[in-house]
């Protein structure tokens, strides 16, 4: 797996895929997509990018343990249900405004920032299941390249 | 008052719990003085409970309390009447000389405020129960009560022994637990009450009830564990593992006689039919003749009170259940003077033992002029057991007398029974109020001092109220033992019975009583030998039986778990695919809901068929696949081939997840394969191969019948109009699935991202833990 092809390419469509996934992400309240599908999408990216170098250099790359994500991730879905209470609304019912930014009126609403929790919490947790499946038991790290 | 009286009985129910919460910290500041300010929790609240006992007295009763979940009939509730009241003053009372006695009797040991905190614990929740109006929360206070024992029996957690007898009086207890809730749940079914207050005024509806016995039994059963009725009572015995307080306190003053607490509060809509007339005096004479039997053999002062308590315990049973007024009187007064008399000789017991050194009977003699104090408080408290006139004991000796002596064959033979018990019980009192303290002074571990003033505190109040009670008996029976009466009996009673001896057959019995009792005293040696080779030749009691019924409990769920969890994940997975086929299938074939053969698709597309095909290609691919690796990425063709499908057939959505999730099963697959180090290719044997395929063929026709089924179905428009025509109107969005899933259904979506979460740990811990054996190892 470690050819010299995918360890040039990965960077690269490990990038254009997690663009990708932000850009569904985005859309998904009126196109197909979502959070996740989005990041289902990303949470492949990192997969790439680990299969071409390896789990220490994706932990690298996205600063914070993938658990933590998640994590946070919940968290902001969690607070995007409860911002409703503020409202005075019941819990899960969602806000809308409409700001006028740069001259385009563009919609941000407490749905979307669950959306992206929902994101988040599937990017950190396969994340973290796949890191630690490739990273690899030291001590038996010899007997593994036999298997394959 | 009567505006704020709900919120100050809240406050003096809790204020037990918050003294626990405090103790330990008040006592690395002060060390064992902090007992006297920690008192001050229970006395408050028993102050507060005084104030109740005008309106108890005139008949009237105290109720309060807080909705808790008023759509399922549930509330924080009290009810105080003659019954709750005398038992939360003796356990307010009680407690605040068992903490001040506490701090002298554990002074100096490194985990006092942990002791002091259990005990309020224990003192919190055996107030609740007793004042409980809801059923829930009586159980809760019960269950509370029997974990505040199990903490308390095994506070010298070192010792086996104490850790042996903590876990055998959960078991036990615990178990009645059980069975005390199962009773409840029907009483609350057969009446649709879930209150005390309302129950106890329902009348006979519950004895005419096809579920009385029933009911009967299971309450039975939560109250003689509690109470310790034989065959249940050896985890008592054995609880005297507890320190000396715990003994005087929880296990003869207090919680064993929630039990008993629990059949007199029930005596109204449970009592005075012939099962619980039959049912009670029986195992509640057994006991007491068994207790008081096996209590003549002990030579430990603790231990022969243990057995003396259970004896009183049967008694109050047996009298509970004789069915009469004048045997509720006399369960009534022997219960508030036995409270006090046992707690007065359990304290002195532990007094003895902290000055001497020892609690061993022969060991000791001649202290009354080491400890006259404690000497004082003893005989007192002795008195008041044996029944000597003057005393509250005596009280309730000529009312038990009064009650049983009625010349049926059925009261000679409680009467006899009582007799000899209580004749039992007059040389136990002697031997351990008197005996230690007369006669030669011998030689004991620890040179003999006066106790210190918490040590004896106790002790003397006790004994005193049980002279007190007795002198100036209207007082007891007008505020105490007349309301108490009423409300087990539920109609007004009148307690009138005085000290002041009336020539007639209780006199009688009484005078014989003291007279066998001082006669066994005398002759005590001789009645221990003659006990101990009685019980020899009797054989292993049901203590050695709980052992066995332990070991062989743990034998049994350990060849379960053999058979169960046999640790290894082929049988998990052949078992739960199984399962998942019988599921599918059993019930279409029992039931007749096969679907019809579906008709075969016609317009069909050239690159539709041709993914279909190439779905079918992969699943041929994954079983002619050589090695493992190259049958995995086969599984991804037949995915993404079912993916295209979706695509085709208008679900976008769908496609777009399917693709990552076949893309990542891949790869978790692969990563897996890769770390489980199994051999290169797939080495079934025949016969497994043909059964691993029956289960996977089984589970896919299921699957398939099944959808098959659904979709033949002319399918509601209901939930697709909804969606079309308020998905952009009042979500604001054009995908109908992601407004779905973010925002109609938004709360199971919060469910299943912390269920991923969720996963994601577990999955992460798993592999950790492996990792870290493996490097150990």
């Amino acid at each position: 797996m470690n050819t010299l092809i995918l360890r040039t390419a990965a960077p690269v469509i490990t990038a254009l895929m997690l663009l990708f996934s932000v850009f569904v992400l985005l859309r998904g309240h009126n196109e197909p997509g979502g959070g996740f599908i989005g990041g289902l999408i990303a949470a492949s990216a990192l997969a790439i990018f680990g299969i071409a170098h390896g789990p220490g250099a994706v932990q690298r790359a996205i600063r914070f343990h993938p658990m933590a994500i998640a994590g946070a991730g919940l968290f902001l879905a969690t607070m995007s249900g409860l911002a409703s209470l503020i409202a005075g609304v019941p819990f899960m019912s969602g806000l809308w405004v409409y700001p006028d930014i740069l001259g385009v009126e563009v919609p941000l609403s407490t749905v979307m920032s669950f959306d992206i929790g929902v994101y988040l919490v599937v990017v950190g947790a396969i994340t973290a299941i796949a890191l630690a499946l490739e990273t690899e038991p030291e001590n038996g790290s010899a007997h593994d390249e036999g298997s394959r | 008052m009567a505006a704020s009286a709900p919120a100050w009985t809240f406050i003096a129910l809790f204020l037990p719990f918050v003294a626990a919460l405090l103790a330990p910290f008040l006592v690395s500041r002060l060390g064992d003085k902090a007992a006297w300010i920690i008192a001050l929790a229970p006395a408050l609240s028993f102050l507060h409970f005084c104030r109740f006992l005008g309106e108890i007295s005139a008949g009237e009763v105290v109720t309060g309390g807080y909705a808790w979940a008023p759509s399922l009939n549930l509330s924080f509730s009290w009810f105080i009447d003659g019954l709750s009241l005398t038992f939360a003053l003796l356990i307010t009372g009680i407690g605040t000389l068992i903490v001040i006695y506490s701090g002298g009797y554990m002074k100096g040991h490194r985990h006092l405020g942990r002791f002091l905190s259990f005990i309020l614990l224990f003192m919190g929740a055996m107030l609740g129960l007793v004042v409980s109006d809801s059923f829930l929360m009586l159980f809760v206070y019960w269950e509370l009560t029997s974990i505040a024992s199990f903490l308390l029996i095994g506070f010298d957690h070192e010792r086996e022994a104490a850790r042996r007898a903590a876990l055998q009086a959960l078991v036990v207890t615990g178990a009645g637990g059980l069975s005390l809730l199962a009773g409840l749940v029907f009483l609350w079914n057969v009446t649709g009450v879930t209150q005390l207050s309302l129950l106890v005024h329902l009348g006979d509806a519950l004895k005419m009830s096809p579920f009385y016995l029933p009911a009967l039994f299971l309450v039975l059963g939560g109250a003689f564990t509690k109470s310790a009725q034989f065959p249940f009572h050896f985890w008592l015995p054995n609880a005297m593992e507890a320190p000396t307080p715990v003994s005087a306190y929880l296990h003869s003053a207090t919680m064993v006689k929630a039990g008993v607490y629990l059949l007199m509060r029930l005596n109204p809509v449970l009592g005075g039919t012939p099962a619980w007339e039959i049912l009670l005096p029986f195992f509640g004479g057994v006991t007491l003749i068994t207790g008081a039997l096996i209590g003549i053999r002990q030579t430990d002062l603790k231990l022969m009170l243990a057995y003396t308590t259970m004896a009183s315990l049967g008694l109050l049973v047996m009298l509970t259940g004789f069915g009469s007024p004048h045997a509720i009187e006399a369960a009534v007064l022997y219960l508030v003077a036995h409270s006090l008399f046992k707690g007065a000789l359990f304290m002195v017991a532990g007094a003895v033992d902290h000055e001497t050194g020892t609690r061993e009977l022969p060991l000791l003699g001649g202290l009354r002029h080491a400890m006259p104090v404690t000497f004082a408080a003893a005989l007192l408290a002795a008195c008041s057991m044996a029944g000597l006139p003057l005393f509250a004991g005596f009280l309730a000796k000529e009312e038990i007398y009064a009650a049983l002596a009625a010349g049926n064959p059925r009261a000679v033979f409680f009467t006899g029974a009582a007799l000899a018990g209580n004749a039992l019980m007059v040389a136990i009192a002697l031997a351990v109020g008197l005996k230690p303290f007369i006669g030669q002074r011998k030689n004991t571990p620890r040179h003999p001092h006066e106790a210190p003033i918490t040590l004896w505190l106790g002790p003397v109040v006790l004994a005193a109220l049980g002279i007190v009670f007795g002198v100036f008996s209207p007082l007891l029976h007008a505020y105490l033992s007349s309301p108490m009466a009423s409300a087990i009996i539920d109609e007004p009673t009148v307690v009138t019975i005085t000290t002041i001896p009336h020539l007639g057959l209780p006199l009688a019995l009484s005078v014989f009583t003291l007279a066998i009792g001082v006669l066994i005293y005398w002759q005590l040696e001789r009645a221990r030998w003659l006990m101990a080779q009685m019980l020899e030749s009797l054989g292993p009691g049901p203590d050695r039986w709980f052992d066995h019924m332990v070991t062989g409990l743990v034998r049994f769920s350990a060849g379960l778990m053999r058979i169960i969890q046999p640790g290894r994940l082929e049988i998990y997975i052949t078992i739960t695919f199984i399962l998942v086929a019988l599921t599918l299938l059993v019930p279409l074939f029992v039931f007749d809901e096969l679907p019809d053969m579906p008709a075969w698709p016609t317009g069909l597309l050239v690159q539709e068929a041709a993914f279909f095909v190439i779905a079918a290609l992969g699943i041929i691919a994954v079983l002619r696949a050589a090695d493992r690796l190259t049958a995995i990425v086969s599984l991804g063709i037949q995915g993404f081939a079912v993916a295209v499908i979706f695509l085709l057939f208008g679900a976008p959505d769908l496609s777009f997840t399917q693709f990552m999730v076949e893309t990542l099963s891949v790869v978790i697959l692969t990563l897996v394969m890769t770390r489980l180090r199994l051999s290169v290719s797939d080495h079934r044997p025949a016969g497994q191969v043909v059964l691993d395929a029956t289960i996977a063929i089984a589970c896919g026709l299921g699957f398939a019948l099944m959808l098959l089924k659904s979709v033949g179905r002319p399918l509601d428009p209901f939930m697709t109009d909804f969606f079309d025509a308020y998905s952009k109107a009042i979500a604001h969005g054009a995908n109908v699935v992601n407004v779905i899933i973010v925002d109609f259904r938004g709360t199971d979506t919060l469910g299943e991202i912390a269920v991923v979460m969720i996963t994601g740990l577990a999955v992460l811990a798993l592999l950790k833990l492996r990792v870290g054996k493996r490097g150990e190892g």
